[in-house]
C-alpha cells in the first residue's frame, strides 16, 4: 500500500503550457506512426525476401536492374535529405527565405527521384518484366512502389507546407509540422538505403 | 458504367436474404424517421457525429460493437441451426454457397467489428479518465479512427444485399481467396472493409500509446498507472506493431486480385503459405490486443469490489509486458500441420506455452486479490468470476493444442473452435460486459439494472458451456470445422445441444438490450449522485457522473497507486478550492466526412467502378488535408461554466 | 478378412472394437480423460486410435492434459472457495483490506507455472521430434508408398509401386507402414485420418509427407480438415485396412478396372468440380505425381538436378 504524502495537494498546480505539451505529444505520436510504417515496410521486405528467387522462368534481378539509374535516384534522395535538414535549420533560425529555398530544392530532388523511378518501372513493364510476370517482380514492384508512394505523399506534403507558410508564417504550429515532415523524409531515406542495398545491390548479383 | 455491378448482384430470388434486408431497411428508416420527428438531427450532428470527446467516441465504439453483435450472432445461430438440422442426407436450410459466407462473415464481424470496437471503446472511454487527462492526445484523429471503423463495419452489411461476402473463412487463406478460386466480389468486400477499419485501428493505437505515455497527470509515474491503463498501453503497442502487417498483407492480396500479381497464387512462383505466416504474425498478437484490456477490466473490478488493492501489482505489470513480447513469436502454432519440421514446430510450441506462465501469474493475482477481501457480488464481479472459471479451461485447451502432435489431431477440428471461443467469449466478451456494467454510471450518470445484469451473465455463462462443451467432444470425435452438413449420427446429439446453448446465449443478448432500455427508463432511480458508485480506487471515480466533457475540473496531483482511494483515505475533498478556465478541442466533421468517402470509394473499388472510386478516394484524402489546413482555435470554457457544470452534476457535495 | 469393394459400409470400424488396447500405455488415463471419454463409446474419432502414430499422439494428449489439470483443478477450486468465503455478507471471514503483497506467494505463483511449463516444454520437444510426420515408421515390413492429391473436392490416391490409383478410397495393408507423399491439384487441403494419427496440409506445387500405419484391419474415416470451397463438406473418403491377402485382392480388383489415369484423364478429373464416387484406375501414367507437383508451381524455380523439387522450406525461419 502506498502512503499519502500529506504535504501534497490532491490537485496539480494550475495549467502548464499546453502548446508545448501538444508539440511534445505530436512529435512523439509521429514517431510512433513512423515505427508502424517501418513495420509495414518490414513486411514488404519479408515478402520480397521470400519471393526474390521465384522468377517463374521470367527475368531475374541482374537482367532487369540498371544500376546507374538507381545510383542517380539514390543520389537525388540522399541530397534531398541533406537539404531537408538544412531547411529544418533555417526554420529553427527563423529564416523564411532560406527555408523556402531549401524546401524547394528538396521538392525538386524528390520529384526527380520519382521521375526516375517511374521511368524505370515503365521500361521494365515495356520489357515484359511487369509486376504480373512473376512473384519476384510482384514483390519488387510492391516494395519499391510503396516507397515511391510515400515519396509522392512527401511531395504533396511539401506543397501543403508552402501553403501554410505563405498563409500563417512561422508559429508553433508550423515548426511542429516541419519537424514531422523532416522526420518522415529522413525515414524514407533510410528505407531507400535498405532497398538500394538489399533489392538492387544484392539483387544484381547473379 | 457500373463495373462488375449488375442487377444479378442483388439476391432478388433469395427470400431469406430479401426478408432480412427488408427488415433492415425498415429498421433504419424507422430510426431515421424517429430522429426527424424528434427533431434530433442537429443534436446528433453536434453532440455525437462530430464530437471529439474521447468518452463519446468510446460510447459510439461500444454502440457499434453491440449493434454488430446482433449481426454476428445472427450468423452464429444460423450456423448452429443449420448443423443441428443438416445431417443424414438432409441438406438443411443453408446451401454451401450461402453457408460459407455466413461463417466467414461471423468470424470477420465478431473479431473486427464486435470484439475490437468493444475493447477499443472501453479503452477510449476509461484510459484518459484513469490517467487524469482531459482528452486523448489527438482528439480529431480519435473521431476519424472511430468513423473509419464504422465505415469498415458497414461494408460487410452492404454485401448482404449487394453481391456477396467472402466464402473463404474469416482469414481468407489463399489460394482459395485468389481470383481463380474466388472470382466474385466477396473477398474484395472483405479486403476493402478491413483495410479501411484497419487504418482506423492503427490510428487509434498510435493515439492511445501517445496519450498514455505523454498525457498523464502530474506525479503519475508509469508504476502508478492503473492496471487497466497498463493493459491498454500493452494492447495499443501491439496494435502499432501488428496492424501494419495486416495492412501490408491485405494489400498484397489485393494486388494479386486487382493487378494480377503473384504474391500468394499457386502459379508464377507465388507462396500461399507466406500469407499464413504474415497474417498470423498479425493474428496472434491480435488475440492479445483483445484479451489484455479485458484482463485490465477484470483487475479493476476484482480489486474494487473486494475493497482491496490488486495483489501483486508489479507482477501484473511484468506479466502483461511479457505477454506483449511473446505474442509476436508464436504465430506458427496456427499451422503446425504445414510440415515445417520438428525443430520449428517445437520452438513455436514451447514459445506458445511460455505465455501460459505470465497468464497463470495473472490468474493467481486475481485469486489472491479476492483473498481477505470483502467481495460485493455486483454484476461486474459475476462476469469476472465467470471469466476466471471459463478462461482457465480455455487456457488449458490452448496449451494442449500448443503441443504439435496434439495439434496434428485437433487442428481445424471443432475442438479448436471450442478452444478459441472459450478464450474469446470467456475473456473478451465477459470482460467487455464487465466493463460495460462497471463504467456505465461514469458514462451516463446512472447504474445499469443489476437484476437484469445478473440474468444476462447467467444466460451467457450457462449458454456458453452448453454451446461449446459439445464442440470439444465433437472435436475428439473427428468432426472438422466449416462443415455444411454431416453424415455421422453419433455427432447429432452434440450438435443439437450446441444449438440449444446458442439459444440461451441469444436470450442473454436480447436481455442486454432490455437491460439498457429498462435502466434508461428507471434512470432517476438508478442515479449516481456521488460519482463513485462502486467505492472505486482510480481517478475516474473522482469526477462526477456522467463525467463532464473536460473530465477534470482541476487536474489531479497523483502521489501513488490507487490515486483516488488514497485521496479518499486521507479525507480529501472532491471539490477543488477554485475552478479554472479550461481549453477543450472543438468538434470536427472530418472523421465522418472522410469515412463517408471511404465507404463510397471502397464500394467503387469492390465493384471496379473506377469513376466512383477515384474521386471518392481523392475526396477522402482532401478532407484529411483540409483538417490540417484549417486553423482551429480551441474552445475555452470559463471558470464559471466549469463551476456550474460541477455543481449540477454533483448537487449534494461541497 | 475381405474388403468391401465400395465405400458403402457403415462408418463404425469393422474390426472388433478394442478400447482396452490402449489402456496399459496410458498412465494418466483416469484424470480428465475419463470424463471426456464417456462419449461415443470410444469407437470413433481421435481418442480411439487404431495405429501406432495415433496411439502415441493420444497418449501425449493425455499426459499433457493431466499435467495441466494438476494446476487447473486447484485454481478452479480456490476461485470458487475464495469467492464464496470472502463474500461481503460472511461475518466469519477475516478481512485484510490492505494486503497486496507477499514475497513468498509472489515467488510461488511464478515458479509453479514455470515448473509446469518446463515439464510440458520437455514433452513438447520430444513429442514434436518423435512424432514428426516426416519421420518414417520403423517396421520389419517394407513400407507402402501412396501419393495423395487433393482435388476439388475429392481425393486421388496413386500407388506408384503398383501402378494403380483410386479416387475417394484408400486401401492399406494393416501392420505395414504407409509413406504418404502429398500435394494438391487445387487450393490447400488437409489430409486427415483421425483414427490413424495426425493430419498434414496438401499444398499445390509443394510436397508434404506423412507416415501412418493401421494396427488392425478395419474401415476408417478420412477427410479434408482444411476448408477448401463449396464442396468441402463431402470431401471425405474411406480407409480400408486389411491383411496382406485382403490388400492383394483389392489390388487385383483395381487392376480389373476399366479406366486408366493418364494426364488427360487426370485433367478431366481435376476439372470435374464436385465429389465423385469411388473410382479405380488400372494403370497410372508414370511420374504423374511429379507432373502434378510441377503443374502446381507452373514454373518451378531452378533446382539442382536430383533434389526433391518442392519440399516446403521452413518459411518463417528462412532469411533472404
Amino acid at each position: 500500500m502506498t502512503t499519502l504524502d500529506a504535504s501534497r495537494l490532491p490537485f496539480a498546480d494550475p495549467p502548464h503550457d499546453r502548446a508545448a505539451d501538444r508539440l511534445g505529444a505530436t512529435g512523439f505520436g509521429f514517431y510512433v506512426y513512423l515505427l508502424s510504417d517501418a513495420i509495414l515496410f518490414a513486411s514488404l521486405f519479408a515478402a520480397f525476401a521470400v519471393l526474390h528467387r521465384a522468377t517463374a522462368g521470367g527475368p531475374t534481378g541482374p537482367e532487369v536492374f540498371k544500376l546507374p539509374g538507381v545510383l542517380l535516384e539514390t543520389a537525388c534522395l540522399l541530397v534531398s535529405s541533406f537539404t531537408c535538414g538544412l531547411a529544418m535549420i533555417a526554420a529553427n533560425a527563423g529564416r523564411k527565405l532560406a527555408l523556402t529555398g531549401f524546401l524547394a530544392i528538396t521538392f525538386a530532388l524528390g520529384a526527380a527521384f520519382l521521375g526516375l523511378e517511374v521511368s524505370e518501372f515503365t521500361r521494365m513493364i515495356a520489357e515484359g518484366a511487369g509486376p504480373d510476370r512473376s512473384a519476384f517482380l510482384s514483390g519488387f514492384f510492391t516494395l519499391v512502389g510503396a516507397h515511391g508512394l510515400h515519396i509522392t505523399v512527401g511531395l504533396a506534403w511539401i506543397l501543403i507546407l508552402f501553403g501554410q507558410l505563405w498563409r500563417d508564417g512561422f508559429g508553433p504550429g508550423f515548426s511542429r509540422r516541419i519537424f514531422c515532415f523532416s522526420l518522415f523524409w529522413h525515414v524514407l531515406d533510410v528505407v531507400w538505403i535498405a532497398i538500394f542495398t538489399f533489392v538492387y545491390l544484392i539483387g544484381s548479383q547473379p | 458504367m457500373f463495373g462488375k455491378l449488375t442487377l444479378s448482384a442483388f439476391p432478388l430470388d433469395q427470400p431469406i436474404i430479401m426478408g432480412t434486408i427488408a427488415v433492415l431497411i425498415i429498421g433504419i428508416a424507422g430510426v431515421l424517421g424517429l430522429i426527424t420527428v424528434l427533431r434530433r438531427w442537429k443534436w446528433l450532428w453536434v453532440e455525437w457525429i462530430t464530437t471529439v470527446d474521447h468518452k463519446r467516441v468510446g460510447i459510439m465504439y461500444i454502440l457499434l460493437a453491440l449493434v454488430m453483435l446482433l449481426r454476428g450472432f445472427s450468423d452464429a445461430i444460423m450456423m448452429r441451426m443449420q448443423l443441428a438440422l443438416a445431417h443424414g442426407g438432409h441438406p438443411g436450410f443453408l446451401p454451401p454457397e450461402h453457408y460459407d459466407q455466413v461463417f466467414s462473415a461471423h468470424g470477420t464481424i465478431m473479431i473486427f467489428f464486435v470484439a475490437m470496437p468493444f475493447v477499443v471503446g472501453l479503452m477510449n472511454f476509461a484510459v484518459p479518465l484513469q490517467i487524469g487527462a482531459r482528452d486523448v492526445a489527438f482528439p480529431v484523429m480519435n473521431s476519424l479512427s472511430f468513423w473509419l471503423t464504422a465505415a469498415g463495419a458497414l461494408l460487410p452489411n452492404i454485401a448482404l444485399g449487394v453481391g456477396e461476402f467472402a466464402r473463404t473463412g474469416w482469414l481468407v487463406y489463399p489460394p482459395l481467396s485468389e481470383l481463380p478460386y474466388s472470382p466474385g466480389v466477396g473477398v474484395d468486400y472483405y479486403l476493402v472493409a478491413l483495410q479501411i477499419s484497419g487504418i482506423g485501428t492503427l490510428l487509434s493505437g498510435i493515439n492511445l500509446v501517445t496519450t498514455i505515455l505523454k498525457c498523464r497527470a502530474p506525479g503519475m509515474t508509469l508504476m502508478m498507472m492503473p492496471v487497466f491503463t497498463w493493459c491498454a498501453l500493452a494492447a495499443n503497442m501491439m496494435i502499432v506493431a501488428a496492424f501494419p502487417i495486416l495492412t501490408g498483407t491485405f494489400a498484397m492480396l489485393m494486388l494479386d486480385r486487382y493487378l494480377g500479381m503473384h504474391f500468394f497464387t499457386n502459379d508464377a512462383g507465388g507462396a500461399p503459405m507466406m500469407f499464413l505466416n504474415l497474417i498470423w504474425s498479425w493474428g496472434h498478437p491480435e488475440v492479445y490486443i483483445l484479451v489484455l484490456p479485458c484482463f485490465g477490466v477484470f483487475s479493476e473490478v476484482i480489486s474494487t469490489f473486494s475493497g482491496k488493492p490488486l495483489f501483486g501489482y508489479r507482477s501484473m505489470v511484468v506479466a502483461t509486458m511479457v505477454i506483449t513480447l511473446l505474442a509476436f513469436v508464436t504465430w506458427l502454432h496456427h499451422f503446425f500441420t504445414m510440415g515445417s519440421g520438428a525443430d520449428v514446430n517445437a520452438f513455436f510450441g514451447i514459445a506458445t506455452m511460455i505465455i501460459a506462465i505470465p497468464t497463470g501469474v495473472k490468474v493467481f493475482n486475481w485469486l489472491f486479490t479476492m483473498y481477505g477481501g470483502q467481495i460485493r457480488f455486483e454484476t461486474p464481479v459475476l462476469w469476472t468470476i465467470g471469466f476466471m472459471i471459463t478462461f482457465v479451461i480455455g487456457g488449458m485447451t490452448g496449451v494442449l493444442m500448443a503441443v504439435p502432435p496434439n495439434d496434428f489431431l485437433l487442428h481445424n477440428s471443432l475442438f479448436l473452435i471450442a478452444h478459441f471461443h472459450n478464450v474469446i467469449i470467456g475473456a473478451v466478451i465477459f470482460g467487455s460486459f464487465a466493463g460495460l456494467n462497471y463504467w456505465w454510471p461514469k458514462a451516463f450518470g446512472f447504474t445499469l439494472h443489476s437484476g437484469l445484469g445478473k440474468a444476462i451473465f447467467w444466460c451467457w455463462f450457462v449458454g456458453f458451456w452448453l454451446a461449446f462443451m459439445p464442440l470439444y467432444i465433437l472435436g475428439f470425435l473427428g468432426m472438422t470445422r466449416r462443415m455444411n452438413h454431416t453424415d455421422n449420427p453419433l455427432w447429432v446429439p452434440y450438435l443439437v445441444a450446441a444449438a440449444i446453448g446458442a439459444c440461451i446465449i441469444m436470450t442473454g443478448i436480447l436481455l442486454q438490450f432490455v437491460q439498457i432500455a429498462v435502466s434508461i427508463r428507471q434512470r432517476r432511480y438508478h442515479r449516481d449522485m456521488t460519482g463513485d458508485p462502486w467505492g472505486g480506487r482510480t481517478l475516474e471515480w473522482s469526477v462526477p457522473s456522467p463525467a463532464p466533457s473536460y473530465n477534470f475540473a482541476r487536474i489531479p496531483q497523483v502521489t501513488g497507486l490507487d490515486a483516488w482511494w488514497t485521496q479518499k483515505a486521507a479525507g480529501r475533498t472532491v471539490t477543488p478550492p477554485a475552478f479554472e478556465a479550461i481549453e477543450t478541442p472543438r468538434n470536427s466533421p472530418i472523421g465522418f466526412i472522410t469515412a463517408f468517402f471511404a465507404v463510397v470509394g471502397g464500394f467503387g473499388v469492390i465493384w471496379h467502378i473506377w469513376w466512383l472510386a477515384v474521386p471518392a478516394v481523392i475526396a477522402a484524402l482532401a478532407a484529411l488535408v483540409t483538417s490540417s489546413w484549417r486553423p482551429r482555435g480551441e474552445l475555452i470554457l470559463s471558470a464559471d461554466t466549469v463551476a456550474r457544470t460541477e455543481r449540477s452534476l454533483r448537487p449534494r457535495s461541497a | 478378412m475381405a474388403f468391401p469393394s465400395t465405400a458403402q459400409q457403415a462408418c463404425s470400424p469393422s474390426g472388433p472394437p478394442s478400447p482396452k488396447r490402449m489402456s496399459p500405455r496410458v498412465p494418466f488415463r483416469l484424470s480428465g480423460a475419463a470424463a471426456l471419454l464417456a462419449l461415443g463409446g470410444c469407437r470413433e474419432g481421435v481418442l480411439a486410435p487404431r495405429g501406432p502414430v495415433g496411439s502415441a499422439e493420444v497418449q501425449l494428449l493425455y499426459e499433457t492434459a493431466a499435467a495441466m489439470l494438476i494446476v487447473v483443478v486447484p485454481v478452479l477450486a480456490l476461485t470458487l472457495i475464495y469467492a464464496w468465503w470472502f463474500r461481503a455478507s460472511n461475518t466469519r471471514a477475516v478481512r485484510r483490506p490492505n494486503w497486496d503483497y507477499s514475497g513468498r506467494i509472489e515467488f510461488s505463483i511464478w515458479v509453479i507455472p514455470i515448473l509446469v511449463i518446463l515439464f510440458l516444454g520437455t514433452l513438447t520437444w520430444t513429442g514434436a521430434h518423435d512424432l514428426d510426420p516426416y519421420r518414417p515408421l520403423r517396421s520389419a515390413r517394407r513400407p507402402v508408398t501412396v501419393q495423395v492429391v487433393s482435388l476439388d473436392w475429392k481425393w486421388l490416391f496413386i500407388y506408384p509401386e503398383l501402378g494403380i490409383a483410386s479416387v475417394n478410397e484408400l486401401a492399406l495393408p494393416s501392420g505395414t507402414p504407409v509413406n504418404f507423399q502429398l500435394t494438391s491439384g487445387t487450393v490447400m487441403n488437409s489430409f486427415f485420418i483421425p483414427q490413424l494419427g495426425g493430419q498434414i496440409y496438401t499444398m499445390a506445387g509443394m510436397q508434404t509427407r506423412l507416415s501412418l500405419a493401421a494396427d488392425k484391419p478395419g474401415t476408417y474415416d478420412g477427410l479434408s480438415a482444411q476448408f477448401s470451397g463449396d464442396g468441402f463438406s463431402d470431401m471425405h473418403f474411406k480407409v480400408l485396412a486389411s491383411d496382406q491377402a485382403g490388400f492383394d485382392r483389392w489390388v487385383a480388383q483395381a487392376r480389373q478396372a476399366p479406366m486408366t489415369l493418364d494426364t488427360t484423364a487426370y485433367a478431366a478429373l481435376a476439372l470435374a468440380r464436385g465429389t465423385t464416387a469411388v473410382i479405380h484406375y488400372r494403370s497410372v501414367a508414370p511420374d504423374l505425381f511429379r507432373t502434378i507437383l510441377a503443374e502446381g508451381a507452373e514454373h518451378p524455380a531452378p533446382q539442382p538436378p536430383g533434389a526433391t523439387p518442392t519440399v516446403p522450406p521452413p518459411m518463417p525461419m528462412s532469411p533472404m
